[in-house]
Parts: C-alpha cells; structure tokens; sequence
C-alpha cells in the first residue's frame, strides 16, 4: 500500500522552548483521502501542517526528529517553493497570504514566479476562477472582498499550482456563518472534482462528520485517536476527551442511552438521525428505558 | 415600570464617509436580561454595542443608560455602568502585570491601592483565574487571556457586560468555560449583551435574541421563536442549530417543532418515548 503522506516518530521543538510541540507523530494518508484533524489550542495541529509543508524547518527553525514523507520527498530537503507545487498550504487568516492588488494578480502570482507563459498563466487563472466561484471578481482588490471571499481566493492562489495535497489551518473559524458555508462548500467540491488529498484542521463537528473519510484528533504533540467519523462518534469519550462537542445528533443518542434508553446505534449525520430517531417512535416500545 | 438599563430610541448612526451604519433602531433592554445579537457581517451589530458603552455617539436618536443620555457621560463614567470585552484580549493587554491590567479602570478613577487590589482579586476569583498579582498578563494561554480581559471589565462592577465575538480563536472547552463564568455574572443579576455568530451559543445561553439586518432590527423575541425559525435565520445568513432541524423534520410525532438545545430535545424525546412504551403498548 502506497501513501502520500507517510509520518514516522516525528519530533519537533521550537527553538528557545524546553518542551516538544510534536511528541512522535505517525499518520499515513492515501492518495485522494480527505483528512479532518481536530485537537484543542496548543496540541501541536499547526505544527504539523508546517512540517509537512516545509516552513519547518525551512522558516520556523528548531529540533526536528522522525521521518517525513510528502509526494516521496523529504519536505526538509527540498525549499518551501518546491515543495508548494506538491503541497499547499492555506492559513486561518486569509489577509494574512494575499499579497497583490487584485484577484487575478494574486491567482497568477504564483505562476509568474515559475516563468509560464503568458497565456498559459491566463488558461490557468481563469481555470481557477471558475472552479472557485470567483468568476466575476477578477478585478476586485482581494481586501475589499468579504471574508469567505478572501478565503476562497487564498484556496485558488494555492491551488493555481496544482498541487497533489492541499492542507486547511481552520479555514472557517474567523468567518460567519454565510463565509463559513461558502469556505466549506467549496472544500467539499474540491474534493469531489479534483479528487485531491485534503488534510483540513476544522472543529465544526457537524461537517466533520458528514464528510470527512478519516477523523484524527490530536492532543499533546500526539495523534491520540483516529477513525471513520463513525468510529469517533460512536461513543462519547474521544471528542470529550479534549473537551469538544460531538454533532448535536449523536449527542442526543448518547444522552439518551445514559438515561437507559435502548438506542440501537449513533447517528452522526442529519439525515441519518431523522430516520433513526422516525423509526424509534413508530416502534416506540422496544427502545423503552429499563425503568418500564 | 422600572427604567430600562438600556433603552435605544431611534437611533441612526452615520460613519464618515456616509456610510449609514444604524436606520432607526428602537430598543429597551431590561437588567438582568441575556441578550444575544444576531446578523450578518456589515448588519451593525457592533456599531449599536458600541453605543451602548459611549464609544460611539448617535448621528441622529438616542441611547439611555439607567435613564441617562449617553452623549452627557465619558466613556469613564459610562464603564462602570456598561463594560465591554473586546473580541481579540490581546488588543485590550498591555500592562507590565497582572494586578496593573486588571485594576487599570479602578487607579484610573482614583480609587485606593488597596481596595484596588481586593476588587482585582475578587475579579480574579469570579473568572477563575489563579495567578500571582505581580504575573504578567503576556504569557498567559489564550483561554486565561480572555478570562483576564473579563476580569478588566468586571473590576468596575458594571451592571451590563457586553461581549463582542467573545469565543473566536478560542477552541470548544475555553468557550464553555467562558461562556458558565457569563452565565454565573448573569445569575448574579449583570445584565450581558451577546454578539456572536455562534448560533448554538445563542440557543445554549440567551433568553432574547435580536436580528439586525442592514442597521435595522428585523427580528426581535424569545431565543425560543428566533432560533427555531428557520426562514428567518437563513433570510439573515444564519443558520439554525442541528437539533432544530430534526427537531422540526420528526415533529409530526409529537416533538415540539421549537426546540433549540440538545438537552431539551432528549427530555421531550424521552417522554415520549417513556409514554408510548408504558401507557399505550399494542397501539405500537
């Protein structure tokens, strides 16, 4: 079995600090797999997504221990440039990589740098700007878009490069909720039309559950559970562990169960608990609690 | 009828440039109440909190805090009626210690040293936060940063608290942590005005909600009826909690259609289910 992304017994400290914010990672992901990680502030999520990308130790120097393997290469061999072109990296705050004075220059920047020609440059902007919804805005400056905007022209200045694998730090979590949708609606169409390998840091548990492949939640510099969003969801206790929420409707299933309630599975998604939850009361008495 | 805390009359506001941020909003906000405020980016949300603690005074209208017009008080005066925590904590530290960031409203209006040190500890206490006095407030976690920025705010005792966007960047455990340390001022009778864009906050915690679109206020009633119409959170760009959605998709089965938390949905449910298993078993 081949992996893209192939982590060993990773080790990393920040230069200047005593303890290790990477305290032996391993994770294996497949080609075309859509990866959410979760874990609460400080457990090293960020830190991971900047060693895979080369910023460590390329930008952000320190100790770094353990094997990594992006696209069969060695992410600390090769120069963040390099690397970009198999790996891109979108950050939480989308003002903080938008660097031009417009939409289309900040798509074409990337390709500019590689020398392209022209038209090429033009055939891939426009490719991109269809692919993301940002048709229309190529003349706009990126600061006077709204932020699910900014965000999706982060994602398209990313993926200009065609890179194999494309990493979100909390792409949504300084947006509102209208922003939030656009950002995640356009993740999950990415995934469907390109087939790319999506590794996306995200804490709404909802969609988490409803389309990610593999959920893996970190805690203290390590990788502490990982599994189908079913798997995690089953039972209370990964997600509570680091002190998060799991989705409302398997919240319900678990809460129901401890009052003694007989609920035959955890739903994760929306539809899901509809019918399951439809099918208890039409045959209401055998879910009974153990009081009756 | 007791004067409102807070109460808003007309008010239009105007930024430079003729950007008419406010169109006429008229508002009573009662003490004790918990009061959250909704709408898209742009709708004016911060624009009218910022009214209400004196940082912004209206083009045209009027605000009354405790019966008082707004623009006859300092923004020093008003703190200690109407605190407000800002959305980032970083923007609101900047003193060398712990004991200076906390009691800087306190020193400001002249009150003495040691009364200001028995104020910051009973902040101190009431966020849960607990840290040597003479600490500095930089190397704190974020979680604490934001629990500090509170205790600034609750030193001068204000009897309204207002918090802007309270939770971004903070991960789900320090958001609860927050949000039981909001809840306890609360039942100590502060008034809070919620901003946020956290619709399952506002279903968890609020008891009101008002929608505000384009400097208008277009909703304005019971957390309860807000957050369960969903037609008119998603005309505002909002989004109703999942709960609601399968409270609402099931409720032909005698699931109230207006549940908004988790916790109220299971004991509807488990009542339910309680009754149809024991009282009326054949009809299954």
């Amino acid at each position: 079995m081949s992996y893209i992304i192939e982590i060993e017994d990773l080790w990393f400290r920040y230069r200047g600090t005593k303890e290790y914010a990477l305290k032996g990672v391993n994770m294996r992901i497949r080609e075309g797999e859509f990866i959410v990680i979760m874990g609460p502030s400080g457990c090293g999520k960020t830190t991971l997504c900047y060693c895979l990308n080369g910023i460590i130790p390329h930008l952000i120097r320190g100790e770094l221990r353990g094997k990594i393997s992006v696209c069969n290469l060695n992410p600390a061999e090769h120069s963040v440039v390099e690397m970009s072109r198999y790996i891109g990296l979108v950050f939480q705050n989308p003002e903080m990589q938008l660097v031009t004075t417009s939409v289309y220059e900040e798509i074409a920047f990337a390709l500019e740098n590689l020398a392209l020609p022209r038209k090429e440059i033009r055939r891939r902007v426009e490719e991109i700007l269809t692919l993301t919804g940002l048709k229309g805005l190529e003349n706009r400056s990126p600061f006077s878009l709204s932020g699910g905007e900014q965000q999706a022209l982060a994602i398209a200045s990313v993926l200009v490069l065609k890179p194999k694998v494309l990493i979100l730090d909390e792409p949504t979590s300084q947006l509102d909720p209208w922003s939030t949708k656009l950002v995640a609606d356009l993740i999950v169409k990415l995934r469907e039309n390109l087939n790319m390998t999506i590794i996306t840091i995200e804490h709404r548990m909802e969609w988490a559950a409803e389309h990610a492949d593999r959920i893996l939640i970190m805690d203290n510099g390590r990788i502490i559970v990982e599994g189908s969003p079913k798997d995690i969801f089953k039972t209370p206790e990964p997600v509570r562990t680091i002190g998060f929420r799991p989705p409302q409707v398997s919240e319900i299933a678990y809460r129901l169960q401890e009052r003694g309630f007989k609920i035959p599975t955890v739903p994760i998604t929306l539809p899901e608990a509809i019918e399951l939850y439809e099918k208890i009361l039409r045959e209401g008495r055998r879910y009974g609690n153990s009081n009756n | 009828m007791e004067t409102p805390i807070i109460e808003v009359r007309d008010l239009w506001f105007e930024y430079p440039g003729r950007v008419v941020a406010l169109r006429g909003i008229n508002l009573k906000i009662h003490r004790g109440e918990f009061l959250g405020i909704i709408g898209h980016n742009g709708s004016g949300k911060t624009t009218l909190v910022k009214h209400f603690n004196g940082l912004l005074k209206p083009t045209k209208g009027l605000v009354l805090v405790d019966g008082i017009d707004t623009r006859k008080l300092s923004v020093a005066q008003l703190s200690r009626k109407v605190g407000y925590v800002f959305q980032n904590p970083d923007h609101q530290i900047f003193a060398p210690t712990i004991l200076e960031e906390v009691g800087f409203g306190l020193k400001n209006s002249g009150v003495p040293e040691s009364e200001i040190i028995e104020r910051v500890k009973e902040a101190l206490q009431i966020v849960d936060l607990n840290k040597p006095l003479d600490a500095s407030p930089h190397f704190l976690s974020v979680g604490e940063k934001h629990r500090l920025a509170i205790a600034s705010v609750l030193v001068t005792r204000p009897e309204v608290i207002i918090l802007d966007e309270p939770t971004t960047g903070l991960d789900f455990k320090h958001c609860i942590q927050l949000m039981s340390i909001v809840k306890k001022l609360n039942e100590r009778g502060h008034t809070i005005i919620l901003v946020t864009h956290d619709m399952y906050l506002i279903a968890e915690f609020t008891r009101r909600v008002i929608v505000l679109r384009e400097g208008r206020i277009v909703a304005d009633g019971s957390t309860k009826s807000i957050m369960s119409n969903i037609e008119l959170l998603e005309e505002n760009f909002l989004y109703p909690p999942q709960v609601t959605l399968l409270a609402r998709a099931i409720s032909k089965y005698g699931i109230p259609p207006n549940i908004v938390t988790t916790e109220e949905f299971v004991t509807s449910y488990g009542n339910l289910l309680s009754r149809l298993s024991t009282e009326n078993p054949n009809s299954l």
